[in-house]
């Protein structure tokens, strides 16, 4: 008998096997890796990931350049971000993802701008670099932002325009820096090759360029994108415990920010996939530690506060943290409970992203839903098993085309924040650099697919039948066609904020509207349950 | 709010901003899935796909099916003929559709694919089962935009599926509606029908991207153009072909393969591109328009007139594509309204010149641009404010701040309902139409009324 909470009638094992039916042979056993029944009693469960997605299989993922423009440098709004190419990639990622931004003092704010070299059949026979060139002048002389990227698509990188010598050049010649990112559509896998080439840039040209002090209990805050004002709820609890948040990677950011990120005290690692490569290499270097924190979810954000808190061991900061934690929880609980009376023991299915499928289940968790199947869309095996494996993950050729910075201690700037007994001891509770992954919190019986296709998702909806599942745009209405609710985790169906303590009321009325939506009931039609005559002897005849 | 768009316009050479236009890929998906159980099909990175996939999910919230090559840097290199077979034989396995319709990305284009030849080479080695299809539209390269790259797939639609001298069958006629919504597309076919004929449509997105929740979800709903229907568009005795830029190629296509003569008119979207129409069915059929189309035609110029005080001489600014630019700014035209600015993203100088064919005359000569961006009309308006705009959702952030009333019209709509629901063309989708706009204005009026001018009746 299976333990699969939701449906006892649903043996998982055979669950796979008859999801696998549907492929043929190769493919099935590639996709058989990317899938596996959770069982507590077993430890290191492996899973495959971040490996290509087979040709034709419908896969939720995006590209490279989605992970480079859309998701890590995009969000800086007082920066002009142009997509070299063809018009479609820079129109498509053009305020699609919400990531919400107020400008600083100086009033500048291009993020509801798109921009591209809108590139035709001429550039592309004869190259784009003139007009690359001639565009960042244009937009310089138009803008004047207080800095400017460069985005490569695809068939830029197969006609060879040198996008880093026209931004070194643009960038000698105007005054303004000028980040050229070579984020081809078509590198990596996945959305995850983009991030990867974000971090690298941020880290080699702009992370440390400046050192502006910052006072107090300092913090920077990486991979939160401000999605529908997730950051701003954050920064609001952590402002009321005195702790401040130098530079944000890269949600509501500006770019002055990152240039002496450095000088904080501590990173925050929101979604450890997309942003992992930075306070690793910022650790290196300058000496900051990392800490993987989860602002979403009840217990999950105080679990973080008291992390924090633990990493300054301070104890005026501590009681601090204590006492701000004891009031929002209350007011929190107080305001949850009649939704979690409601939703208590329903079912959910998460399906997104390289972080957030883990990160909901700890808010699904509070409000007394049960995660029954869960994966991501474009992680690593770090992101299921824990950063601890890191080490033992094989680089294939995918991987290993997308450049791993060589990375020394900075001869002035490093600067160990702890001592090197405090920093082992911390790092032995697990308090910093470490990430445990996704699969030990889910229970045996649920089921971990990564890189999940429609045919599989299909399947596990006809079977499992979920009370809800936390997913992306494109499986949105097919999921509802079923008749069961899908909430939108990439962009928060355009709500939130969904973090923090204010996020988690925010979710729980939304998961709570969805679940109880009277107009579900109506899918059937009355007439559908008494056939008229005519139709009974139709099928006799 | 877009506080660093000045009224001076400087040349741009380079530099595409806020653009009005998208690339061909989404078109061509569009088209593919206005074909009865067929999978759309990308041939290149799986970025497009996706992109192409949420950007059409978010404007119609419904399902959109499509797969993709999954291009890596290898198969970037060394060509992407090992991706498309591996696709076929996952799709054709796996998700079992009728037709598949590949269209390139400017990936492949670039690397130089050669899809026919590899989709021929699948066939032959049983990829491609028995009585399945798989058709590709080709590409005039990084010309043109999704408009372009529809009417390049309803090409393809031509291509593979119409016969050549085929036996004419009475009454039955091709309508390519270009690229309108599936509420559109549901309509012209019902306005054929009307009239007595047999009307051949495709694509048909209707019952695709509009379809009833019941509780089944079906991955190839029952709309779209069936094959067995397409293989007769040959047999067919006429084309009416609506939107030069989405329908001329294809229409132009059916009649060199089918022999088929074929219409060319603008979208009828208001009362005289509607009149145009029918004009042209009843000149090539001999049918009749019927009694009630001229009752809702004199319903929308009795609409025309009832509203006329609140529509005359209002300034407006157009943008969209080219198609549906056209016929509006014309039915704007025919309302009274005055258009100052008109502009599309998408390339092609006969924007220009039927435009100017149209208003010559009429009053005072917009600015009119084709290949143009919002940034530039944004520009013209700061010079000379308009009192409403009417194109797609991108122009929320000029409303807002311009503070100019907004009307949603054309591809995408991503914040508003019923563009996916309610018909513009034909007589009846004018009424529709014309309603947006008045309301538009009045809520406006209502708004803007200090208390003593705020009146119940207006």
């Amino acid at each position: 008998m299976s333990d699969l909470k939701s449906c006892p009638t649903v043996e998982p094992d055979e669950f796979v096997d008859k999801t696998l039916k549907n492929y043929p042979p190769k493919v099935a056993k590639k996709r058989r890796a990317h899938m596996l029944v959770r069982q507590e009693s077993e430890e290191n469960q492996n899973i495959n990931a971040n490996a290509r997605s087979v040709p034709g299989i419908i896969t939720q993922r995006g590209c490279c350049y989605a992970g480079c423009k859309g998701v890590v440098i995009g969000p800086y709004g007082d920066m002009v971000h142009i997509t070299h190419g063809p018009i479609g990639c820079g129109f498509y990622s053009w305020l699609t993802r919400r990531n919400l931004f107020k400008p600083g003092e100086d009033g500048k704010n291009y993020s509801t701008y798109c921009f591209s070299t809108d590139m035709e059949e001429h550039d592309i026979i004869f190259g784009g670099e003139k007009k690359l060139k001639q565009a960042i002048y244009e937009a310089y002389e138009t803008f004047k932002p207080n800095a400017i990227s460069v985005h490569a698509t695809c068939p830029i990188g197969l006609i060879g325009d040198d996008v880093q010598a026209v931004a070194r050049e643009a960038e000698a010649e105007l005054g303004v820096k000028v980040l050229a990112f070579n984020c081809e559509g078509y590198k990596g896998v996945s959305q995850s090759a983009g991030h990867h080439i974000a971090n690298n840039k941020l880290f080699s040209e702009v992370v440390g360029t400046c050192d502006q002090p910052i006072e107090g209990y300092s913090v920077n805050i990486l991979g939160e994108y401000n999605i529908g004002g997730d950051a701003w709820e954050i920064e609001r609890i952590l402002k009321k415990c005195g702790i401040r948040v130098g530079a944000p990677f890269s949600g509501d950011g500006k770019f002055e920010e990152m240039t002496s990120a450095h000088m904080a005290s501590l990173n925050l690692v929101m979604c450890y996939r997309s942003i992992n490569y930075l306070a690793d290499m910022m650790e290196t270097r300058f000496g900051i530690p990392w800490a993987k924190v989860n602002f979403i979810g009840v217990s999950a954000m105080s679990k973080s506060l008291r992390k924090i808190a633990r990493f300054f061991e301070d104890p005026e900061l501590t009681s601090k943290v204590e006492q701000v934690i004891q009031e929002e929880e209350e007011r929190v609980y107080k305001e949850l409970a009649p939704y979690k009376e409601r939703l208590q023991g329903k079912t959910a299915m998460l399906f997104v992203g390289g972080s957030r499928a883990h990160h909901y289940q700890d808010l699904l968790k509070d409000l007394g839903l049960t995660p029954v199947a869960a994966g991501y869309e474009f992680a690593h095996r770090d992101d299921y098993e824990g950063s601890q494996i890191v080490s033992d993950i094989k680089l294939d050729a995918d991987s290993r085309n997308i450049e791993e910075l060589k990375v020394t201690p900075h001869p002035e700037k490093y600067r160990p924040r702890l001592s090197p007994e405090k920093q082992k001891q911390l790092e032995e509770e697990k308090v910093l650099k470490h990430y445990h992954g996704m699969i030990p919190d889910m229970p045996s019986g649920t089921l971990v697919i990564d890189d999940i296709s429609h045919a599989e998702l299909e399947r596990l909806i006809l079977d499992l039948r979920p009370d809800i599942v936390l997913s992306g745009i494109k499986d949105k209405y097919v999921i509802e066609k079923f008749g069961i609710p899908s909430k939108q985790i990439h962009n928060y169906d355009y709500s939130g904020p969904f973090s923090g303590y204010e996020g988690a009321i925010n979710f729980a009325r939304e998961i709570d509207m969805m679940i109880h939506n009277p107009a579900w009931k109506f899918m059937a039609s009355p007439f559908e349950k008494k056939p008229l005559l005519t139709a009974e002897l139709g099928v006799d005849k | 709010m877009l506080d660093h768009t000045t009224s001076e316009i400087t040349p741009r050479k380079a530099l595409r901003v806020n653009p009005a236009k998208t690339c061909q890929p989404i078109g061509a998906m569009y088209a593919a899935l206005g074909i009865n159980r067929c999978l759309p099909h990308s041939h290149g990175s799986q970025g497009c796909c996706s992109y192409h996939r949420s950007h059409l999910t978010r404007h119609y919230k419904e399902p959109v099916m499509a797969s993709t090559s999954s291009f890596t840097e290898g198969a970037s290199v060394f060509g992407g003929s090992p991706n498309l077979r591996q696709s076929l034989k996952t799709i054709f396995q796996t998700y079992d559709p009728d037709v598949v319709a590949v269209h390139p990305t400017c990936l492949s284009e670039t690397i130089g694919d050669d899809i026919p030849t590899i989709v021929k080479k699948a066939s032959e080695d049983g990829i491609v089962p028995r009585g399945k299809w798989v058709i590709h539209a080709s590409p005039p390269s990084y010309a043109g935009s999704h408009v372009t790259g529809f009417s390049n797939m309803v090409k393809g639609m031509v291509d593979y599926f119409t016969n050549k001298g085929e036996k004419k069958v009475k009454g039955q006629i091709n309508i390519l509606p270009g690229y309108v919504e599936p509420p559109d597309m549901r309509k012209l076919k019902s306005m054929v029908a009307e009239m007595g004929l047999t009307p051949v449509g495709f694509p048909d997105t209707s019952d695709v991207l509009d379809t009833p929740k019941t509780g089944h979800y079906e991955m190839y709903p029952p709309g779209g153009t069936k094959g067995e229907k397409l293989l007769t568009t040959g047999a067919s005795e006429y084309t009416m072909a609506m939107g030069h830029f989405s329908s001329k190629d294809p229409a132009a296509h059916l009649e060199l393969k089918g022999g088929v003569p074929f219409t060319l008119s603008d979208t009828p979207i208001g009362v005289q591109a509607t009149d145009r129409f029918y004009q042209g069915i009843m000149e090539a059929t001999g049918a009749e328009i019927p009694k009630a189309q001229l009752d809702d035609r004199g319903r929308l110029v009795d609409m025309m007139t009832d509203y006329q005080h609140y529509l005359y001489g209002k300034k407006v600014a157009l943008w969209g594509d080219p198609d549906q630019v056209i016929s509006l700014a014309e039915f704007m035209s025919d309302m009274g309204m005055q258009p100052v600015c008109i502009i599309t993203g998408t390339p092609g100088k006969i924007f220009e010149k039927r435009l100017k064919a149209i208003l010559e005359g009429k009053a005072l000569m917009p600015v009119i641009a084709q290949k143009q961006d919002l940034f530039y009309l944004h520009q013209v308006i700061k010079k000379q404010p308009v009192d409403l705009l009417v194109g797609n959702t991108y122009g929320k952030y000029i409303a807002r701040a311009e503070d100019t009333p907004f009307v949603r019209f054309g591809f995408p709509i991503l914040d508003r309902a019923g563009h996916s629901y309610f018909p513009s063309v034909g007589y009846k989708g004018g009424i529709h139409l014309l309603t947006s706009i008045v309301n538009t204005l009045l809520d406006r009026q209502d708004r803007d009324a200090p208390d003593e001018r705020f009146e119940l009746v207006l």
